[in-house]
């Protein structure tokens, strides 16, 4: 089915989300829309899925003007969709998730789930997804969800599939699988809109791509344009995506985490883990999320109780401290969910500015607070960290995920620091933000302070880390420096694998035999770079 | 208002060029544009207005009631298309001779002859508002640390216990007493607070249920204290001994201002203006003000950032508990004062719908009591002198409580701005329509 979108026009207040946008996806076609986060992608794909009525414009199937009022006018006209977080219901099993929208019913109104079967069954062979039809939601890993999601999309005919960051939350050997699904898809005559702000895999997967730019499309590249051109496409300038960093100095061991155990509801989330961090090092944990590196870095902080095991900072023993003596001694915290734990949003960005230090002085003499002191404050670090902002009495919630996100730096990192641990660092940011965020990252590190990263994006941790940890069900698979990696530096596929569990020998060899598609995407374009 | 759960569509937040100077978004839109709706959306879809819409809406809801239940107009009906202004003459008859007979009750009483009767009724009300204004005071703290506080009721118990026995029971020089007597309600109110307190930050016990409870045992025991001891020479068991003289409230309008005033009317309320002020210095000016409003909006957030929630908890019910406390001595600490089982009347669950009203500002909650003192003190006289019923002021507080939890509504009503983001309120709806 021929998908077309002409002139749409979304407008939210006095904000201007899309800007008669066109967008043509051919049958067959896997279209990628790449942007920034806040471009405008997810509205348009809003406005085509139903949830959102256009201000302007309209939208064509097979060339015929349609009028959606809602998802299920949507979904009855062939329109599929994969929300980034999966609208699954943990309790249920497959068959169920898939029957849930329309549950066809037998006699008597009696739920009859055999044609839902038929269809799970049916769908999953064609395209050799592998799902158990009576497995229940909550049993499954991410990926196979993503794929109960799709069988869902599909079992209702879908001939356009809107695949909303698909990618965010797989393995890389996850996203491999993905990316052969998508193929078969595609073979099938599914024409599939997948949205992303990752440039490797819009090479690797795309046939065409539409770069979105604050609400208007900016133009059209083919996937054989490298990621720096991408990049500057998204942007508006060019960026430059590695970190310009220098050799770490490590000194002393500053973190020395040894034996440490967390239990979590009788589950071992942090599993005899021991590593230290050097002072002037960054090290970075990577590993699928839901691997233990939340509990081990809100152990760290204080946050959950350690089972077992000590945390060291500088030959300080920080187990028994509370989260505020521990903050105190000096460690930076930025948690991985920045609007849950690190911000309060509807306190002013002044206030949040201040969230760990309210008490002390200048801002606090005895229980009275000095507003003049807190704003002066907030003047001057949002100045140091370029927060874009109107007023710094605003709400924190008038600021975009990037700015919020150096508000939490800024406050973080405007105290004297024994100890940085930073969760996620730029989840969810532009790639301006991204660019500023490590540049401060690894200015902390060049002043001798231990640095702890914990991220699930691979680039990241490629790009800041000077030893990389893997963590795989609470354990480190094993701990790799960058230094030693040889002049390639750290092999995806190695980490990759290691993310899935294979120790690091086996992970080299693996990956020495098999190249992954990201990784010959990758290689296609640095001969093309190169040429 | 909380960030979008990811997941919600929602618009996206505005791009910034990164080359673009401040102010962000959006760049391309004229700021005196910009700023000047945003300043109108506050004025009308900000609480304040959502507030005083109820209010309205109350008021108006209340006069068709009042019409309906007046004979007049029942009767003018039967024959409405025939005559339809007979019907309405009755009715506007009605509403306005019911809504007159408030105001005169409640602020100023035009037809009285002399000075002292015509502002009897805006002293009366000030009375009625004192113990309103304390103990919504102590359910606004707790709001701000996002605690549903229902026991202050239990707490004002519990504080006219205290305050009545240091009243009676103590002979103290002038002021002092006083003082000691007040100071004895807010720790007994603020006991009661400790209590939930203690129990929700060391077990995680339910501030609701817990508060609703220790209301109960508040309840039986004032009468079983009533029953006993010192509190029971008289051997009725329904009054204690009458507090000294010298722990009273002084009245608060001196006989020079206006002679021979016989006004209720005494320095309770000065209490409660000052309390006003100290809630409004500890939320917004105080480190502690700074630590429950940030576990109320985001205990995650307090916690990482180093706060004893559990801590918070405490204290706020211990604060909102002495609040209570205060509200009870504004009630025993009067001329011939004494504890009775019906001390807290239904004091402590109207300070609830205050301080929703008031929108947990200290301000608002001032304005709030105020208004619900004002309706009780006009309630009586409309009562007594059209053929409405006082009920229909409770009808009118109800209404008031119910649209205020439900703002939406009263924007569908007056057709106002939603101010957090119209679209993703609808899409909401609509997804889950689907």
């Amino acid at each position: 089915m021929k998908l077309e979108l002409r002139g749409i026009t979304k407008v939210f207040g006095s904000l201007v989300a899309n800007d008669h946008i066109d967008l043509v996806v051919e049958p067959g076609e896997i279209h990628a829309l790449l942007g920034e986060n806040g471009a405008g992608k997810s509205t348009l794909m809003n406005v085509l899925y139903g949830f959102y009525d256009p201000d302007g414009g309209q939208i064509l199937l097979d060339d015929q003007v349609v009028d959606f009022d809602g998802p299920g006018d949507a979904v009855r006209a062939g329109i599929g969709m994969v929300h980034q977080h999966f609208m699954l219901v943990p309790v249920f099993t497959v068959v169920e998730s898939v029957a849930l929208g329309y549950e066809p019913t037998g006699r008597g109104g009696i739920l009859d789930l055999e044609e839902a079967r038929r269809k799970v069954v049916e769908i999953s062979e064609r395209f050799g997804f592998d799902v158990d039809p009576d497995a229940y939601i909550e049993n499954l890993p991410v990926g196979v969800q993503q794929r109960v999601e799709i069988i869902k999309a599909l079992s209702r005919d879908a001939k356009v599939l809107i695949l909303d960051e698909p990618t965010a939350v797989l393995t890389p050997q996850e996203t491999d699988t993905l990316i052969g699904i998508m193929g078969e898809l595609k073979a099938a005559g599914t024409s599939i809109v997948f949205i992303t702000h990752k440039l490797r895999e819009v090479r690797a997967i795309a046939d065409r791509i539409t770069v979105i730019r604050r609400g208007k499309v900016v133009g059209q590249a083919s996937p054989d344009s490298t990621e720096t051109e991408l990049a500057s496409m998204m942007v508006g300038r060019s960026v430059s995506l590695a970190v310009d960093k220098g050799p770490a100095q490590p000194g002393e061991n500053g973190l020395v985490v040894s034996d440490l155990t967390v239990l979590h509801g009788g589950t071992m989330c942090v599993d005899r883990l021991s590593f230290e961090v050097k002072c002037g090092e960054i090290l970075a944990i990577a590993g699928v999320q839901g691997n233990g590196q939340t509990e081990l870095a809100e152990v760290i902080l204080g946050l959950e109780e350690a089972t077992a095991g000590s945390i060291k900072l500088d030959g300080k023993e920080l187990r028994g401290m509370s989260v505020r003596d521990r903050l105190r001694v000096g460690i930076g915290f930025v948690p991985e969910d920045r609007s849950t734990d690190g911000v309060v949003s509807s306190f002013s960005i002044a206030e949040n500015l201040i969230l760990d230090i309210y008490d002390t002085e200048p801002f606090a003499k005895g229980l009275s607070m000095s507003p003049a002191k807190v704003a002066e404050n907030a003047v001057k670090r949002t100045e140091e960290f370029d927060v874009r902002l109107t007023d710094i009495q605003d709400p924190l919630s008038t600021l975009s995920g990037g700015n919020a996100q150096k508000v939490v730096l800024a406050r973080e990192m405007s105290r004297p620091l024994r100890l940085l641990v930073a969760s996620q660092p730029t989840r969810g940011l532009d790639v301006g933000s991204i660019e500023f965020v490590h540049n401060r990252i690894v200015a902390e590190r060049d002043r001798q302070t231990p640095v702890l990263i914990v991220s699930t994006e691979l680039d990241e941790v490629l790009a800041l880390a000077d030893r990389v940890a893997v963590m795989y069900r609470g354990r480190i698979v094993g701990i790799i420096d960058a230094a030693e990696a040889g002049p390639g530096g750290i092999s995806r596929d190695v980490l990759g694998l290691m993310m899935a569990g294979v120790p690091h020998e086996d992970a080299v060899a693996q990956a020495a035999t098999h190249q992954s598609r990201l990784a010959e995407a990758d290689a296609a374009a640095d001969g093309k770079d190169l040429s | 208002m909380t960030q979008p759960t990811p997941g919600t569509p929602g618009p996206e937040k505005p791009v910034e060029d990164p080359d673009a100077s401040r102010p962000g978004p959006p760049a391309d839109a004229a700021p005196d544009d910009r700023s000047g709706s945003q300043v109108l959306r506050q004025i009308v879809g900000g609480d304040v207005a959502i507030s005083f819409l109820a209010i309205v809406i109350a008021l108006a809801l209340g006069g068709v009631l009042i019409a309906i239940a007046d004979e007049d107009v029942m009767a003018s009906l039967g024959y409405v298309f025939n005559a339809p202004g007979d019907f309405f003459g009755a009715a506007w008859t009605a509403v306005s001779d019911a809504y007159v007979a408030l105001f005169r009750g409640a602020i100023f009483d035009f037809r009285a002859e002399e000075f002292e009767r015509q502002i009897r009724p805006i002293t009366e009300s000030l009375t009625f508002a004192t113990p309103l204004i304390l103990a919504a005071l102590g359910i606004a703290v707790g709001f701000r640390a996002g605690l549903f506080n229902i026991g202050a009721q239990g707490q004002i118990i519990i504080g006219a216990i205290f305050a009545a026995y240091v009243g009676f029971a103590w002979d103290l020089p002038p002021v002092l007493h006083l003082f000691l007597a007040v100071l004895g309600g807010a720790l007994g109110g603020a006991l009661w607070g400790f209590i939930p307190g203690i129990l929700k930050a060391r077990t995680g016990a339910n501030e609701v249920i817990v508060t609703i409870m220790l209301n109960w045992i508040a309840v039986y025991l004032v009468s079983y204290i009533l029953a006993s001891g010192p509190f029971n020479p008289s051997g009725t068991g329904q009054r204690s001994p009458q507090v000294g003289p010298n722990a009273e409230f002084p009245r608060l309008i001196p006989d020079f201002l206006v002679p021979g005033n016989t006004f209720r009317l005494h320095w309770g309320f000065v209490v409660a203006i000052a309390a006003t002020i100290f809630v409004w210095w500890l939320l917004e000016r105080s480190t502690i003000g700074f630590e429950i409003r940030a576990s109320g909006a985001n205990p995650h957030a307090a916690r990482t950032a180093g706060m004893s929630v559990g801590r918070v908890t405490v204290l706020t019910l211990v604060i909102a508990g002495a609040l209570a406390g205060l509200a009870a001595t504004s009630q025993v600490l009067i001329d011939r004062g004494s504890l009775t089982a019906g001390v807290a009347a239904s004091y402590g669950f109207d300070a609830i719908t205050v301080a929703l009203l008031g929108r947990s500002k200290p301000l608002g909650t001032l304005l709030a009591g105020l208004l619900f003192g004002a309706l009780q003190a006009g309630g009586t006289l409309m009562q007594s002198i059209t053929s409405t019923p006082i009920d229909i002021v409770l009808v009118v507080q109800s209404v008031i409580v119910l649209l205020i939890a439900a703002p939406p509504l009263v924007r569908a009503i007056f057709r106002l701005p939603d101010p957090d983001a119209p679209p993703r309120r609808a899409a909401a709806t609509k997804e889950a329509a689907a």
